[in-house]
């Protein structure tokens, strides 16, 4: 689905603690789709030449297309939350104040729940809409959790609730969701193909494996080999 | 790390740290022990084995001050002070919590836009010492960092800057092609020293990884304030008696 949702975005930058999107990203490529993957987190052999800031600098540019951005909360109009929530302390913002104004924005968060997405956030890291004088080009198309697919509407600033994944209701969805959404024509998200299984338990996996080491052995059982 | 190690067992106070743009495992050590007052980063994580949990908790029991940064608003600011100019604009930011109630940060409008277009101004910033692990020093005072730009940008804006290195070299890498481009020169150097696997238990490219089972687990370990303790007496004060690392 994350595959899908990228679409057709010629480069794509994936951080640090987004193993699933990365596995998305390789899947594409694995499939021969000619996209342009930089895994922040690659430990050897990432792009950059210039610093940790060329990431930025290129985004700021436009020669980022799409991003990935997750939150200890995230609320209805889209902003996230990367600070702090229930008196709880979080790493912080990284780089999402400045990303999610210039790439087309993946949000994505396994947990689905109304401690996360909530009606209002406690801190807003990078807000989810800006008036119209202030420059941005990029900002939220989508919100994935472990449950559904909600869309993004920017002229309403609401979220639509697109599908539910299997084993999920509608229900369930609005149950655990803490902000209002728009629901109309509701879908099954699908499966991935037996195809796209496949790449993912070996090509991507063996990717993958030597950034996100522990992802790796949770998921797909891998030992990591330094 | 070596480094930071070493810090601790001076019991350093009050210091205050900038990531750049991310603290992790170093500063979560500092913080556990005590040596911390500030940290202004714009996150402090243990990477795939977690939160910083020293960091966490500190910050939850109101023990260390934390400004909040987004990454590219710290390089920003160091860049400004590489040029030697007091401000640098920045997209995107206006919005965030993170630029309300703050006196080194501004809204403005664009002097050149004849439409309305607000920008985010980045105060300078000038770190009193900037301190990291290298790969090579040399006997001219250079150090070869690589593509690792951004410890470049930082001892260009630092009023010191000291660094340990996994190797010391004879003659001038600056006269050799091909690494002068990954060389910082000794103009912005105060001071090197040698120490082998000095990064550990983080990693070196090409020289060697990152020890994850070790930071998974200190992660652990660090949970509890117990815990903590246990791995500073194991790693840090015991370290003092031997030379090197396991």
């Amino acid at each position: 689905m994350i595959a899908r949702l990228i679409g057709d975005a010629k480069h794509v930058a994936v951080g640090a603690a987004s193993p699933i999107p990365a596995a998305a990203c390789e899947l594409l490529r694995a499939k021969g789709r000619a996209i342009r993957v930089t895994r922040l987190h690659k430990r050897q052999g990432n792009p950059f030449s210039e610093g940790s800031r060329e990431l930025f600098d290129l985004a700021g540019q436009g020669r980022i297309d799409s991003f990935f951005l997750g939150g200890a909360q995230i609320d209805g109009e889209a902003n996230i939350n990367l600070v702090r929530a229930e008196g709880r302390r979080f790493p912080g913002s990284f780089g999402s104040a400045f990303l999610y104004f210039t790439c087309r924005t993946i949000l994505f968060r396994e947990e689905h729940s109304r401690r996360v997405l909530v009606p209002k956030v406690e801190f807003i890291s990078a807000p989810g809409w800006s008036p119209p004088e202030v420059q941005r080009r990029g900002g939220p198309v989508a919100l994935v959790t472990g449950s559904a697919l909600f869309a993004w509407q920017k002229d309403k600033r609401r979220f639509r609730l697109e599908s539910v994944h299997p084993g999920h209701s509608m229900d369930d969805v609005r149950a655990s969701t803490g902000f209002d959404f728009d629901a109309e024509r509701v879908a099954e998200t699908p499966l991935p193909s037996a195809e796209d299984l496949a790449l993912l338990r070996s090509s991507v996996a063996r990717q993958l494996a030597c950034d996100y080491p522990e992802f790796a052995r949770r998921v797909w059982g891998m030992e990591s080999r330094d | 790390m070596d480094a930071v190690r070493a810090l601790i067992q001076r019991k350093a106070k009050n210091l205050r740290l900038l990531g750049v743009p991310v603290l992790g495992m170093s500063a979560d050590l500092l913080i556990g022990a005590g040596c911390v007052a500030e940290v202004h980063s714009s996150a402090v994580s243990l990477g795939e084995a977690g939160l910083a949990p020293r960091f966490s908790e500190a910050v939850e029991r109101g023990e260390i001050k934390v400004v909040d940064y987004t990454c590219p608003a710290v390089h920003t600011a160091l860049q400004a002070t590489e040029k030697g100019v007091p401000f640098m604009p920045l997209r995107g930011v206006i919005g965030s919590d993170l630029v309300a109630g703050r006196a080194d940060w501004q809204v403005a409008q664009n002097p050149f836009s004849p439409a309305k277009d607000p920008i985010l101004l980045v105060s300078a910033i000038v770190p009193d010492v900037a301190l990291f692990h290298a790969r090579w020093g040399d006997a001219a005072g250079n150090v070869w960092v690589g593509r690792r730009r951004e410890l470049a940008t930082i001892a260009h804006a630092a009023r010191n800057t000291y660094v340990t290195v996994e190797e010391l070299r004879p003659g001038d890498m600056l006269e050799d092609e091909l690494l002068a481009p990954g060389v910082i020169s000794g103009i912005y150097v105060s001071g090197i020293a040698r120490a082998e696997k000095g990064a550990w238990p983080l990693g070196v490219v090409g020289v060697y990884g990152i020890d994850d089972a070790h930071l998974a687990a200190y992660a652990a370990a660090a949970k509890t304030r117990e815990g903590f303790e246990r791995y500073l007496d194991e790693h840090v004060w015991q370290r003092k008696k031997s030379s090197l690392p396991a």
